[in-house]
């Protein structure tokens, strides 16, 4: 039975990943923002694992609160075997453009609360000596694209953030898994035409996380394919990049 | 897969949406404040179009998927109307528990199997899916969230009851299961070589086993089949969990349809033919799921498509006119590749359009040669009406309205329940024609 934290719980990638975790058997403590939801995700979980789930609602922009919820989940939930981060939004690139404010706010909520709370609970994986955390990046955050970089550059600076982070907790015997999904049909991008063999469904998502812990993944692009499309585009020179509408 | 236009599993008629839309949350559930018409979507599994609206609103009910109650005593489930009945088995079957009735493939919505009112194998004895709801919420365009049960709101129940999606949208749905000991089935098979010794075994059978059908050939005119019977396993006469299987995929859509009369009567000499053990132990998803491990076994039909063609006859008529049935099949050269033979029971739903009546059903599929299978299926029609039987609308994509209405005169009593911003593709060919 392994401990699973999910930060971000109501995203469609979390729930579609915490219901694999839970028909193997698994007890877990979800936060996430929307309570009406969560209690909803929390109940379905409970039936799907036989555990009882504990959940709460927090606003996860709010950092100062992030040791406090540390304190918690240790004090009544126990050690952590599996974190997984999953909350962010997709900002509206044009409206960044024009705002410092909503620009900064996107980097603040999926960049700096993540570095946060990767920073507690690595620390936390770090003195029990064992442990898995797994946050959830983007292809996004590989090359800034004039479509997107207000996300990318955030998602890029979680990607270098786990990067260092396994670099330091590799010998510690902690597993650190950056995923880095492309265009998955969620909520998050309702949006979009969604066309095409590009777009993913959130459970093929939540397999591939499965699938890097069972494996002792580093870092994983879902589906497999992303890993040879951003090759080709990490390699195209920015003399050409810069030209394209991407 | 990605989320292209969505499609019924006959892949015949097609129709475009003007607008798609995801459910998400019962909770927040707010249907679009639209004058374009609006129909719930679950899995697509239903064969014409009866999940189609061209130029209307699709509401995608999949992603309604989570458990709200489970209670491993008594076996009552509380689920949103988008969870797969699969889901449903991968939770209960280890607990002991099983669907009181299914159909013969597990990837139907819960809401689905309502709005179809579905059956299965053991409608002799337990009626059709409507026999075992306890309750459900439907949610109407103006807002109002009605709890449905047999005794609350009971004209509403039986309206969605078997209702086609038209009433509105089904957000959840709580269903009585069934006890099992364990999850294999005593299965077995008898050849029958015409059908009056099909109407004999039943006699035979029906006292015996709760789980009936038969696949009769209906390539060769002579009314020969295979009778196969099954119950749940007793406690202890074998415990292992069932293998997992891996299943095949289709893995594209050929032009031309691979059914074709060349391998309709190779596959019918065959299935009559192959060996199979009077009586044996197998796991319960190739018994009553025995397609579902051929993914998108729907492209095998080709480009065009195909027809599904299930009727019930009334038990009086039921041998003369399935003589003409097969006789007019035979005559046509298009032979069916599964054709299912099933006797109904007494027990209703009580669902205004339900399709299940007493008497014996035959279920038939025919690839899609245009308008030689239009006249051919408008043909079974003449027989089927003249016998006082009706067709399953679940599976239909083509019988006149004059048919419909003939077969559902229930149906101007069901129009008072349809919700004023719903309608389907089906529902207005039936009514217009």
């Amino acid at each position: 039975m392994r401990n699973l934290l999910i930060i971000g719980a109501t995203s469609a990638i979390a729930e579609a990943t915490a219901r694999r975790f839970a028909a193997t058997g698994a007890r877990f403590y979800l936060v996430g923002r929307n309570i009406e939801r969560l209690a909803a995700i929390a109940r379905d979980l409970e039936i799907r694992s036989g555990q009882p789930v504990v959940h709460e609602s927090l606003n996860l922009d709010q950092i100062d609160q992030h040791p406090a919820l540390l304190e918690r989940i240790s004090q009544t939930f126990g050690g952590i075997d599996i974190a997984l981060i999953a909350h962010g939004t997709l900002p509206d690139q044009n409206a960044c453009q024009q705002s410092v404010t909503a620009t900064l706010a996107a980097i603040h909520t999926n960049a700096l609360s993540v570095i946060s709370l990767a920073t507690l609970l690595a620390n936390d994986l770090e003195t029990r000596g064992r442990g898995t955390l797994i946050a959830i990046s983007s292809v996004a955050g590989d090359r800034g694209r004039q479509s997107n970089y207000v996300y990318g550059a955030a998602k890029g600076m979680v990607s270098l953030f786990l990067q260092g982070l396994r670099n330091r907790l590799s010998s510690k015997g902690i597993q650190v898994i950056t995923v880095k999904p492309g265009f998955v049909d969620t909520p998050m991008t309702a949006a979009f035409e969604k066309k095409g063999r590009l777009w993913a469904q959130p459970d093929q998502i939540a397999q591939g996380i499965v699938a890097a812990v069972e494996r002792g993944r580093d870092e994983v692009y879902l589906p497999w394919f992303w890993r040879w499309i951003m090759l080709v585009i990490l390699h195209l020179p920015e003399g050409v990049f810069k030209r394209l509408t991407l | 897969m990605s989320a292209v236009t969505p499609t019924s599993w006959g892949r015949y008629p097609t129709a475009r949406p003007r607008q798609i839309q995801s459910c998400r949350d019962v909770q927040a559930l707010a249907l679009p404040d639209e004058t374009l018409s609006r129909l719930p979507f679950g899995n697509g599994r239903s064969y014409g179009d009866v999940c189609l609206n061209n130029n209307g609103v699709l509401l995608l009910t999949r992603r309604l998927d989570r458990f709200i109650a489970f209670d491993p005593a008594t076996g009552v489930l509380r689920a949103e109307a988008g969870i797969l009945l699969a889901e449903i088995l991968a939770l209960i079957v280890p607990q002991g528990w099983f669907l009181p009735v299914t159909p013969g493939t597990q990837f139907v919505t819960l809401g689905g199997a309502i709005a179809n009112d579905v059956h299965g194998k053991n409608h002799h004895v337990a009626g059709s899916f409507g026999c075992h709801v306890r309750a459900f919420e439907l949610l109407r365009s103006d807002g109002n969230h009605l709890l449905c049960t047999p005794e609350q709101n009971t004209e509403w129940f039986q309206a969605t009851v078997g209702g086609l999606g038209l009433t509105g949208l089904i957000t959840w749905v709580e269903i009585q299961l069934q006890r099992i000991a364990n999850p294999w089935i005593v299965a077995e098979n008898r050849r029958f070589a015409s059908l009056d010794e099909f109407l004999a075994l039943d006699v035979e059978y029906e006292a015996r086993y709760p789980y009936i059908m038969s696949w009769i050939d209906c390539a060769t005119g002579l009314g020969r089949g295979i009778y196969m019977a099954g119950m749940h396993a007793p406690p202890g006469l074998l415990k292992s969990p069932p293998p997992q299987r891996r299943g095949l995929t289709v893995p594209f859509i050929p032009p031309i349809s691979l059914v074709n009369s060349l391998s309709v009567a190779a596959f019918n000499r065959l299935y009559y033919h192959l060996p199979r053990p009077a009586r044996g132990l197998i796991p319960y998803q190739p018994f009553f799921y025995p397609l579902d491990n051929l993914r998108e076994w729907n492209r095998l039909y080709g480009r065009q498509g195909f027809f599904q063609y299930q009727c019930v006859i009334p038990p009086a008529n039921a041998h003369a006119a399935l003589w003409e049935i097969l006789a007019r099949i035979v005559v046509s050269g298009q032979g069916s590749m599964l054709a299912v033979l099933k006797r109904f029971g007494d027990k209703t739903s009580g669902g205004l359009l339900s399709f299940p009546r007493p008497g014996v059903t035959l279920a038939l599929d025919f690839p899609n040669r245009g308008q030689s299978t239009l006249d051919l299926l408008e043909r079974l029609d003449e027989v089927t009406r003249q016998a006082g039987g009706a067709v399953y609308p679940a599976k239909d994509a083509r019988m006149s309205g004059d048919s419909f209405r003939h077969y559902y005169p229930q149906w101007v009593e069901f129009s008072r329940f349809i919700d004023p911003r719903f309608s389907s593709s089906f529902w207005r060919r039936v009514m217009e024609h």
